[in-house]
């Protein structure tokens, strides 16, 4: 399955390439780790120093309460924040070693995918909105791409649902399908990594549910960091969760440490729902 | 396998760079962009340029000056200055409060439905060639004018200077008129939008008091969109000054300033119009070049002021 | 006295929300005068030979505007191939590149209403001191770039507009999937704005293709058939005018009769464009 067009970016690391010496043999389970990340809109700090290690297939959840920073956080990780004017990035984002500043902006998004807030399919159809990704990355062969769109909707848990209708609009879909197409688009492309900025707060408590157990089995090829604003989905779902507060990373630990045994008093004071 | 992204040459780089496009499709469509820039400022140069003889001769005269005599290449602009100018006035005189009063029907009564079937009748009356109206002006408003609404205006209102005198059908009268017919779904459409974007709040609030509808918006609705209409209003006007065809084909063709909204006058573009290919000097294609010129000018202040006023509009409703 | 003066105000307020309405019919009104009385005078003026017959001299009957409607046709297609593709590619600047702030696109955005704003006749004397004069010749050429000219504003700006239709979502979208900037806009911003794109541009065509005064000394007209594009050439708008203003029956005639197939031109191609953009995905 993860035999893909040699066009595509793959998460082999180049021998040549020097690795830091951290990220060697302990901590090999970490895939992705930012060191001091500040970012700005404007003159407007919005992070402050964020050091956080996303761990190889795991699902790290990423709380707070509302314009704490951690979309805005999750958004640096492929650089998806520089489509926006005036903004900034200071610190280290390290995948797999690599600085990501280095990489070519492009390539880093097809190993960082995103899904977003709001289903955003294309207005195009089901096949075409899946087949997306694959042609942008240089497929042309049509069985091929048939064959991604098709192993991707099986993955995304929604193949069932519209192997009838792969030519219709996308956005004719419910508003959970629509999403798990989105997923199934982002998977397309093979990432190493998919960022999810909360992506159920859109849908109704079934298709949440449907989303959520979808993550554990992706959780098998993916390494998935989600943004999300509901405690009991971080709990669930995720084994590490981090907590931010006003632009900090506030704590960040195992989830069952964080929602049982938090060491900071802020931490605890969300958890209990004190505030936010 | 592939290898990372990371050791890419830069000759590869470059490739991919070219594939990935952005640079090229930012320079095709920032010269298109350019292109417009250019196009405007030749626009300006070539007018200055090519009206130059005629700005030396008769300098600031030119627009002071009562005589358009192309035979003996005497060139004032004044009586056609003033033949554009109170066409236009006419017409916004009728048009404004008419396509205003049409405005608030559609914004503020019909239901939604009726009034978007309404609204797009009125957005095709604003699609029709002016040369269309000039037809209908020449050969349907002219002679029920004739045979109609002058003979009763002169009987009853004969007395005002500005009904006075012979009525041959070609008039500025006509003119107005056509004018006001065309500028009318303009004024509608937009007027009805700046409306539309009237907050219901205001209308609620004031409805809640006891006022009548009526009250509600002629009091509050109408000077809470007030600058968007005089915005709508200038842009009509703008239209106005420069419409060419159907002014051309009623007014007359005759440069005297007259008193009468019945006599012939002519206006600016109406003259470029009748006179340009059939210019029989260069001192004469110079005149209406420079005519072209202010035109042009005019069309100009009154257009910004308009989006200034619109401009505020926006800012005001946030 | 609350009664006296409660009556005044429900008098006032009926009638005048009477007067909109009847204002409104007014206005509408003038629609069905206008398309009726061209239709009851073009109708009965139009035959096959309007179509398809050079104009005959005067006096003589008969005869059509053939001419004309190739003439038109000529110059709408060099209007076009200028206005659509430098207006697109200019919205798409605006749009996509430009952004809200900065001075380029501010110089841009303003020269394009302000192009926008200037009389047609004034385009015409700029045609004519830029393409004729230099020549010594009028040509189907300078027409249909006068008209081109007229076009660019309007396609630009309405490219724009509905390329800010489209939900930056669309945009994150894509780029997060790893599709460059030029990529995405091409592969995913302008196919979800075609519609609205096409029908504004098919609203641009339907008004040049009635403009007089930019072809009144760029074009010229011609009572006959021009050969290839650097001639003289008839439209039907200045066949409208030029018939309507003769002192000759039957040239009226013949004036109704292409006034009649140029308005209902224009308005098929207004309805159709409206049809489009009801179907479109954002507006």
């Amino acid at each position: 399955m993860n035999e893909v067009d040699g066009t595509a970016v793959r998460m082999v690391q180049d021998p040549t390439q020097t690795i830091p010496a951290e990220a060697t043999k302990p901590e090999m389970k970490v895939q992705l780790r930012t060191e001091g990340v500040n970012f700005y809109y404007g003159k407007y700090q919005a992070l402050h120093g964020i050091d956080l290690d996303v761990y190889r297939h795991k699902i790290t959840a990423l709380i707070g309460p509302s314009g704490c920073g951690k979309s805005t956080f999750l958004r640096t990780l492929n650089r998806i924040c520089e489509t926006i004017s005036h903004t900034r990035v200071e610190g280290k984002i390290l995948l797999d070693g690599e600085d990501v500043m280095e990489l070519d902006v492009t390539s880093l998004r097809r190993r960082v995918g995103m899904v977003f807030q709001r289903p955003n399919p294309f207005p195009k159809s089901i096949f075409d909105n899946v087949a997306y990704g694959a042609r942008i990355n240089g497929l042309h062969r049509q069985k091929r791409i048939r064959d991604i769109v098709e192993e991707s909707l099986v993955r995304a848990a929604l193949f069932e649902e519209v192997k009838d209708k792969l030519q219709q609009s996308a956005l004719a879909l419910s508003g959970g399908q629509q999403q798990r197409l989105c997923i199934a688009r982002a998977l397309a492309v093979n990432p190493e990594v998919l960022l999810l900025d909360e992506p159920c707060s859109a849908l109704d408590p079934i298709a949440t549910a449907k989303i959520e157990e979808l993550l554990f089995v992706l959780k098998d090829t993916c390494t998935m960091v989600m943004v999300t604003h509901n405690m009991q989905q971080a709990a669930r779902t995720a084994e590490y969760t981090g907590f931010f507060l006003l632009g900090r990373l506030i704590e960040f630990d195992k989830t069952d440490t964080i929602f049982r045994n938090p060491s900071k008093k802020e931490t605890e004071d969300y958890i209990t729902g004190r505030f936010g | 396998m592939a290898t990372s992204q990371a050791v890419v040459r830069p000759a590869n780089r470059f490739f991919r760079r070219v594939r990935e496009g952005n640079e090229i499709a930012y320079t095709i469509t920032v010269i298109c962009a350019a292109s417009i820039l250019l196009v405007t400022v030749l626009l300006v140069f070539q007018l200055w340029n090519n009206s130059g003889i005629a700005r030396h001769k008769f300098g600031w005269s030119f627009i002071g000056s009562q005589t358009w005599d192309p035979v003996n290449e005497d060139f004032g602009a004044l009586p056609l200055a003033f033949g554009t100018l109170v066409s236009s006035a006419l017409a916004l005189l009728i048009a404004v409060p008419s396509g205003l009063m049409a405005a608030i029907f559609l914004a503020e009564l019909a239901p939604p439905k009726a009034s978007d079937v309404l609204t797009f009748l009125i957005e095709l009356l604003a699609a029709v060639p002016s040369v269309i109206y000039g037809l209908l002006g020449i050969f349907l408003l002219v002679p029920i004018l004739k045979d109609h609404v002058v003979p009763v205006l002169k009987s009853t209102l004969g007395w005002l200077p500005i009904f006075s005198g012979p009525f041959y059908g070609y008039s500025m009268l006509a003119a107005g008129l056509v004018l006001a017919i065309m500028i009318i779904p303009f004024i509608v459409s937009v007027s009805r939008e700046v409306l539309l974007a009237v907050p219901v709040e205001q209308r609620e609030a004031a409805l809640g008091l006891g006022a009548t509808r009526w009250e509600a918006t002629w009091q509050i609705v109408i000077p809470y969109a007030s600058r968007g209409i005089y915005g709508s209003i200038f842009l009509a006007l703008a239209r106005a000054l420069g419409e060419t065809m159907a002014v051309t084909m009623v007014i007359g063709n005759n440069p005297k300033i007259a008193m009468s909204l019945l006599a012939p006058g002519y206006s600016i573009a109406a003259v470029i119009a009748n006179e340009f290919s059939e210019a029989s000097s260069a001192m004469h294609a110079a005149s209406l070049t420079e005519l072209g010129l202010v035109l042009f000018a005019i069309t100009v202040i009154i257009n910004g002021a308009a989006r200034l006023m619109m401009l505020t509009t926006a800012e005001h409703a946030k | 006295m609350t009664n006296t003066l409660s009556f005044r105000r429900r008098a006032v307020n009926n009638v005048m929300l009477s007067l909109t309405a009847v204002f409104t019919v007014l206005v509408v009104g003038s629609l069905f005068v206008i398309l009726g009385y061209l239709a009851y005078n073009g109708w009965h003026f139009l035959n096959w030979d309007f179509f398809t017959k050079l104009p005959t001299p005067v006096g003589e009957p008969g005869g059509g505007m053939a001419n004309a409607i190739v003439g038109s046709a000529k110059m709408l297609l060099v209007a076009t191939m200028i206005g659509v593709p430098f207006g697109f590619l200019g919205g798409v600047y605006l749009s996509e590149f430009g952004g809200e702030h900065g001075l380029f696109p501010f110089l841009v955005r303003y020269t394009t209403d302000l192009l926008n704003g200037v009389p047609s006749i004034v385009i015409g004397i700029f045609a004519w001191t830029v393409l004729v004069r230099p020549r010594h010749h009028y040509s189907a050429w300078a027409g249909g770039i006068a008209l081109g000219i007229m076009m660019v504003p309007i396609a630009l700006r309405s490219t724009e507009e509905f390329l800010q239709g489209v939900p930056n979502s669309m945009r994150e979208g894509a780029m997060a999937l790893g599709a460059s900037k030029a990529w995405t806009i091409f592969t995913v911003v302008i196919p979800a704005a075609m519609k609205g794109i096409i029908s504004g541009m098919m609203l641009d065509l339907a008004r040049v293709a009635g403009e007089t005064a930019p072809l009144l000394f760029t074009a010229l007209s011609s009572r006959y058939w021009s050969k290839g594009w650097d001639e003289p050439t008839a439209s039907l708008p200045v066949m409208i005018f030029n018939y309507a203003v003769s002192p000759y029956d039957d040239w009226h005639q013949q004036a109704w009769a292409a006034g009649f197939v140029l308005l209902a031109l224009v308005l098929l191609v207004n309805i159709i464009a409206r049809g489009v953009l009801s179907r479109a995905t954002y507006k």
